[in-house]
């Protein structure tokens, strides 16, 4: 994914009432009706959250003129969870790496006062 | 060969701005100050499994460039770069950490503490604001989220 795409799909979840949207369309598509009820919020207002979505290539929209059911899109969140996943995954593995690095280090540090006593 | 899974790492988000990573090492507090700070000894343990760290700068002083490269298997590399803004050995070191566009700037906060040859550190890492935090680190997906993506993998899997 291009940087700029990534920065768009960061701005897009920043949004708790986008994040919920996201979660409501894991379970199935939904019109802007379906989605205002919920999260008792005007039509308008639910359609321009689902505009920031659409440009993040969060959701895709059917060509049905009248109802235009939204649909989650995968990718980008898929990057997004990956990369969430990584940190921790980095401090994880450095960790360990870093008790037998250091278990080393001390066993180095013995070894050269014991020949300097 | 020591014991591996005795002590674990933990990561908690304490206030709207904050990741904090906690861990505990068997050894004193300058030898796992040093481990963290020097690139005698970043590069050997310093990313995941696989992961080759092929660049270290740290200009451990304040105002001194750090600037640290890893390349992975498979994939892109990674850069971070900083500047240190506070550095009290063995106990603390403060600087910045960007990974590049589009992640927000963050200020890093190492903290070590030692009770009976035992080292605790304490990495803070501090985002401009809550957005910046849950953008990087996605916690604020927890909430509305957790549904979803047990979904997104049904879906997911359906794809495939």
């Amino acid at each position: 994914m291009e940087p700029d795409q990534l920065s768009l799909t960061f701005a897009a979840l920043a949004d708790p009432t986008r994040r919920a949207i996201l979660a409501r369309l894991a379970s199935g598509e939904a019109t802007v009706k379906e989605l205002s009820e919920p999260f008792d919020m005007s039509g308008p207002a639910v359609s321009k959250h689902l505009r920031v979505l659409e440009r993040a290539g969060l959701i895709a929209r059917g060509r049905d003129a009248q109802w235009r059911p939204c649909r989650l899109e995968a990718a980008p969140l898929k990057e997004v969870a990956e990369w969430a996943s990584d940190f921790r995954q980095f401090w994880d593995e450095s960790h360990k790496r870093l008790d037998f690095y250091l278990a080393q280090l001390n066993a180095k540090e013995r070894r050269k006062n014991a020949r300097h006593k | 060969m020591p014991a591996t899974n005795k002590h674990a790492t933990t990561f908690t988000t304490p206030s709207d701005t904050d990741v904090v990573v906690t861990r505990v090492f068997d050894a004193p507090r300058k030898l796992v100050f040093e481990a963290h700070t020097s690139c005698k000894h970043m590069p050997n343990w310093m990313g995941p499994y696989g992961w080759t760290m092929s660049e270290c700068r740290n200009d451990l002083r304040p105002g001194g460039e750090i600037r640290y490269t890893w390349s992975k298997p498979g994939g892109n590399g990674i850069t971070i770069t900083g500047v240190n803004k506070e550095v009290v050995p063995p106990s603390r070191v403060v600087s910045t950490e960007s990974w590049g566009d589009p992640w927000p700037v963050a200020t890093n906060i190492l903290e070590l503490t030692e009770v009976d040859g035992q080292t605790t550190v304490v990495m803070t890492i501090r985002y401009p604001s809550k957005e910046a935090r849950d953008a990087a680190l996605q916690t604020g997906m927890k909430d509305g989220m957790t549904v979803g993506y047990e979904r997104l993998d049904e879906y997911l899997g359906t794809l495939s």
